[in-house]
């Protein structure tokens, strides 16, 4: 649990004195997303209806942005066979740096959600609702983006290598969250939205990190 | 090619084994049925021409990369069969210095002991960073420091990160005179504490009852 804290605090620390790496991330979601409006008009029955799917894109793009950080960096300068090395079991560190990629490049997405809501003239309940689609749906984000970081380790292009492999996998997620949104809105039940979501995430949470490991152990032999 | 170094027989004595060895790199073997075995208070010295396998040898050692065949022994076990057993006594320092750049010597040391799971207090970390010369830059980033500087940091690690086991790729590099006298010094106190180290060098080395693989 310690190296769990470790690697995670590690990781922030390293976000913090490179801090323009991860605002470029976030300005890109507030930008994309307000253009949409800008480009569309006032025309706010149309901006309600598209808000959800726009919303969603623009996170998924912008997760997108930062995942190749993931690994990257540690993998260039030999600190990620440190990791391997270290006396810890690897899949918790891994963990731990999926978390840090989420608290950096996922909940700031979740806590804006609502300022960005507002240009698309969303009510208080669809508001609450893509809050808490996004706060089930980012970390499912995160989690499988790390396996396309792993997988694209020292492959030259590989970011957008990682973008084609990773999008087709973002579709369940999109399509229930930004399908709970849009049921609040026309005044549907979304029960069933939220437990596919959480069931995606217990899942992600369940498989994902000894996929990330093996896939990191490849990259380093 | 077979080494076989046995100068202290105690009961306790840790023992580093490998079984016919086979590393393949693409196309081409780099070697084939390789024996290596070393104790407590050995230091082998991997020693051959750029290209001829040194650093996948000690890739084989740390269990980084798996043998085509063969196997490596940590005291009579497999080394794949409790990986995190060996990681604990193992201390492995690569061609790349694993140091953040953006982090400052003393985070970086922090930052090691964290993940290794080792306690070392402020002062103990300030202390040992002094040690090997870097008084008044243990709040500078790594980036602004020197290579030589940077293996300096490393070497402050090796000291800090109480492992029996030390696989050093090159450890002699970018270092002056005096740095590499410090660091023949803190391997002999390795050495004679019970340690044991594995090493590739393209210079002398002037540590005593060394033992020598010719690849």
């Amino acid at each position: 649990m310690r190296a769990l804290l470790a690697i995670i605090q590690r990781d922030l620390l390293l976000v913090m004195r490179r801090k323009s790496e991860v605002l470029t991330a976030l300005f890109f979601f507030v930008v994309v997303t307000s253009l949409f409006p800008l480009g569309i008009g006032a025309d706010a029955a149309l901006l309600r209806k598209i808000a959800p799917g726009v919303i969603w894109v623009a996170a998924l793009l912008s997760t997108l942005l930062g995942l190749h950080r993931m690994f990257a960096a540690d993998y260039q300068d030999g600190a990620l066979e440190q990791l391997v090395l270290s006396p810890q079991p690897m899949v918790l560190l891994v963990t731990g740096k999926i978390i840090a990629h989420w608290i950096v490049c996922g909940l700031p997405l979740v806590l804006l959600a609502p300022l960005i809501g507002i240009q698309f003239d969303l009510d208080t309940g669809s508001l609450s609702v893509l809050m808490a689609t996004l706060l089930l749906g980012t970390p499912v984000l995160s989690l499988l983006g790390s396996i396309g970081a792993a997988l694209t380790l020292g492959v030259r292009g590989g970011s957008v290598l990682m973008s084609l492999l990773i999008l087709p996998l973002y579709i369940p997620v999109l399509i229930f969250g930004a399908g709970a949104v849009y049921a609040t809105s026309v005044g549907l039940d979304t029960s069933g939205y939220f437990s596919l979501l959480g069931a995606l995430l217990i899942l992600a949470l369940a498989f994902v990190p000894w996929v990330s490991v093996a896939a990191v152990k490849i990259a380093i032999e | 090619m077979t080494i076989n170094i046995s100068t202290t027989s105690s009961k306790s004595a840790l023992v580093l084994e490998a079984r016919g060895l086979q590393c393949v790199r693409g196309e081409r073997e780099l070697f084939n049925n390789l024996h290596l075995r070393s104790e407590s208070g050995n230091c082998l010295h991997v020693r051959g021409e750029n290209g001829v396998g040194k650093t996948s040898l000690l890739r084989l050692l740390t269990g980084l990369s798996k043998p085509e065949s063969g196997e490596v022994l940590w005291g009579d076990q497999s080394i794949g069969l409790y990986p995190v057993a060996y990681h604990r006594e193992l201390l492995f320092l690569g061609h790349r210095d694993a140091l953040k750049e953006d982090l400052t010597a003393l985070e970086n040391l922090k930052m090691y002991t964290a993940l290794d799971d080792v306690s070392l207090s402020q002062e103990k970390a300030l202390a040992t960073l002094y040690r090997f010369g870097l008084r008044g830059r243990e709040n500078l980033p790594v980036n602004c420091l020197s290579a030589g500087q940077k293996r300096r940091v490393l070497m402050a690690r090796m000291l800090t990160r109480q492992a029996k086991l030390w696989i050093l790729d090159e450890p002699f590099n970018a270092l002056d005179i005096q740095a590499i006298q410090e660091l023949q010094n803190l391997i002999m106190e390795h050495l004679a504490a019970g340690g044991l180290v594995v090493l590739t060098s393209h210079q002398e080395v002037g540590i005593p009852n060394m033992q020598v693989l010719e690849l």
